[in-house]
């Protein structure tokens, strides 16, 4: 099979152009079930011996080889090279958000910052446990979902947060928090982790999400970050961290669809920022009035949903039962 | 990246045929956006496509409700879709978001035993889901239903004066699991086709797919604002004319906070962002009046001098 890998290189300590990024392609033929890194392996060796990246156990293990392939990030040797030929053409880029190394090689020091800034291990609050601590199956088969992350950093490198604001926690770090916080062991007796969520709430934090889907897209491993996200967001308001804009956004939204079965737009970012939240809402207003003169402000009285007993009726149902401990029946604590 | 033309099949039987849906139309279409609503229904009508609307609808949840609620979430969505069944009809969106949330609802209640306690909550208005419905936004069925055949046959007044650039935010891209995206690859080209058949230069970049922002704009806004800059701006100096979007929340956030980036970006952008309904109408020789162009809070009075000045 004939194709040709273009990739995105760059030597930031060279002298000459070569600093700045540009496009090499390599026309290559490779066997048909060839994975893209066994491409550019190929390359590495045959052709151009300056080209670099990182690799190391060639199935999706160690998690070395995470880099853009036709933009998108993953990892270079689980990605079959023949289903992602684009007209002849496989483009390569090193990951994004972090910086570049050379050529596919990026320096993971933000990631592992991140993965520290979390307190990456067990934190017990509380009287020492007597005897030996066995954790039910479900609660590990759960954990075993997040646990499954090799730290390739590919959910890192799609980010749309952190592709504008460094400082977010971002989705491997905070995949990495919500281990801890779902394990029973860590926190208080009952299993919560009240530290780490009061910690977790706060600016740079899981309110910073869009929840734009791009790391459960990205990650090789069914991490699904953002859904473990969303999970401590839910644990967070639980646990009684709620003054904040994110979850009274969520409060308020859920409340409007349960009351009218549709968003009243025009009392959510209100509610969102707080009533008494004057400069907030003053922020607003430059935006609100530009919307007011064009003729496109939200109806004032919002209207309910024919049969919106129904709506509400649904709304009282499905109300989660008061939160269950999460210790398991073996908890030492008893 | 180059665009390849999908092919949709002989559909020159199906002509004349009338084609109906279960209307979803979304809160925000008759919110925040109020011209999307008309233009749709405008653009639909011409194309032969009956819209009946899904009586007493309810929002989706827009993924907000299902962070706190997942269950009542989407029991709000299998009762639109119950209810459509109920009506005989596919369902029919124009709001990229909706379709998100729906297809991922949908996506958990093939699980029978969820789909059954979902069911046990609807089954005291008289409605029960059979997990069969396929909710797809309008951008699909062109594609895949309609024929962009069919839809070129429509086009009086191809738009080759203009540059436009896709976006189509998060929603109706990821994840693709849910939404049948290894089925319907031509999905994630779909805006691209669009545009080219309406007669328009493309404009290709790599953040079509990215997110606008908007479900940060009451949480961090400096971020949300970053947001929208970047992808505005990065168009409108690859030399568009405007943004096309099938999504009115990403509208809402690239029109309408657009001044408010700008001014955080410390430059000035003044992209026109059309609804993809709109640029639509524009092609079939509709009026910028007509579409609800005069709406937007920037000004489309440049890419309406353009199409004119010929």
């Amino acid at each position: 099979m004939d194709v040709t890998i273009r990739v995105r290189r760059q030597d930031p300590e060279a002298v000459d152009e070569r600093r700045l990024p540009y496009w090499q392609d390599y026309p290559v033929t490779i066997a048909d079930n060839a994975t893209v890194l066994d491409a550019l392996i190929q390359i590495r060796e045959d052709d151009d011996g300056t080209l670099s990246l990182r690799c190391s156990c060639r199935s999706a293990i160690c998690g070395s080889c995470a880099m853009r392939i036709n933009g998108h990030a993953g990892l270079a040797c689980k990605t079959i090279a023949n289903t992602v030929i684009q007209d002849g053409v496989i483009t390569v880029e090193p990951a994004g958000v972090m910086p570049v190394v050379k050529d596919l090689v990026v320096n993971f020091d933000l990631f592992w910052e991140k993965i520290e800034a979390v307190d990456p291990y067990l934190k017990h609050i509380g009287r020492e446990p007597e005897g030996e601590y066995i954790v039910s199956n479900d609660a590990m088969l759960h954990l075993s979902s997040v646990t499954a992350c090799i730290m390739c950093g590919a959910c890192v490198s799609d980010c749309t947060v952190l592709e504008v604001d460094p400082t977010f926690l971002g989705p491997a770090a905070l995949a990495k928090a919500y281990r801890f916080t779902a394990d029973p062991r860590d926190g208080d007796d009952e299993g919560v982790s009240m530290e780490r969520l009061w910690a977790l709430s706060e600016p740079t934090g899981i309110w910073d999400c869009t929840r734009c889907n791009e790391c459960v897209q990205a990650c090789p491993k069914g991490v699904a970050p953002m859904d473990r996200i969303m999970a401590m967001r839910e644990q967070a308001i639980q646990a009684g961290y709620d003054n904040n804009n994110g979850a009274r956004h969520t409060d308020a939204f859920t409340e409007s669809v349960g009351h009218s079965g549709r968003l009243d737009e025009l009392r959510l970012p209100i509610k969102s920022v707080g009533m008494m939240n004057l400069p907030a809402l003053m922020d607003y207003m430059p935006v609100a009035f530009r919307a007011m003169r064009r003729g496109k402000m939200p109806p004032i009285a919002h209207k309910n949903v024919d049969n919106v007993e129904a709506v509400r009726r649904i709304f009282d149902r499905t109300q989660p039962e008061p939160a269950a401990p999460k210790v398991s029946n073996n908890s030492p604590f008893g | 990246m180059i665009i390849r033309p999908y092919t949709v099949g002989d559909r020159s039987h199906e002509e004349d045929k009338p084609v109906k849906y279960a209307f979803f139309p979304g809160c925000v279409s008759q919110g925040g956006a109020p011209e999307l609503y008309p233009a749709a229904r405008m653009v639909c009508d011409r194309m032969g496509i009956e819209l009946e609307e899904i009586p007493g609808w309810t929002c989706t949840g827009a993924g907000v409700i299902q962070e706190k609620n997942q269950l009542f979430g989407d029991t709000l969505n299998a009762r639109n879709f119950a209810k459509a069944e109920k009506m005989g009809l596919p369902i029919l969106t124009i709001c990229s978001t909706c379709q998100g949330v729906m297809s991922q609802a949908n996506h958990r209640m093939r699980d029978p035993e969820y789909l059954a306690e979902i069911n046990s909550h609807l089954a005291e208005e008289g409605l029960e889901y059979s997990g069969n419905s396929e909710p797809k936004h309008l951008l699909w069925i062109l594609i895949e239903d309609y024929g962009l055949d069919r839809l070129g046959s429509l086009i009086t007044r191809p738009l080759t004066e203009l540059k436009i650039a896709p976006f189509y935010g998060c929603y109706i891209v990821r994840p693709t699991e849910a939404l049948d995206i290894e089925e319907h690859p031509e999905r994630q080209q779909s805006l691209e086709m669009l545009i080219q058949l309406l007669g328009a230069t493309l404009v290709d970049f790599e953040g079509k797919t990215r997110c606008c922002g908007f479900p940060i704009l009451t949480i961090n806004q400096r971020n949300s604002m970053a947001m929208v800059g970047k992808h505005t701006s990065e168009v409108k100096d690859l030399g568009a004319d405007a943004m096309v979007t099938p999504c009115p929340l990403c509208h809402l956030n690239l029109d309408g906070f657009q001044p408010k980036a700008a001014s955080q970006a410390r430059r000035s952008i003044d992209l026109p962002i059309l609804h993809m309904p709109q640029l639509i109408g524009l092609a079939m020789g509709m009026s910028p009046n007509e579409l609800g162009l005069k709406k937007h809070i920037v000004s489309t009075g440049p890419l309406e001098v353009k199409i004119r000045g010929r």
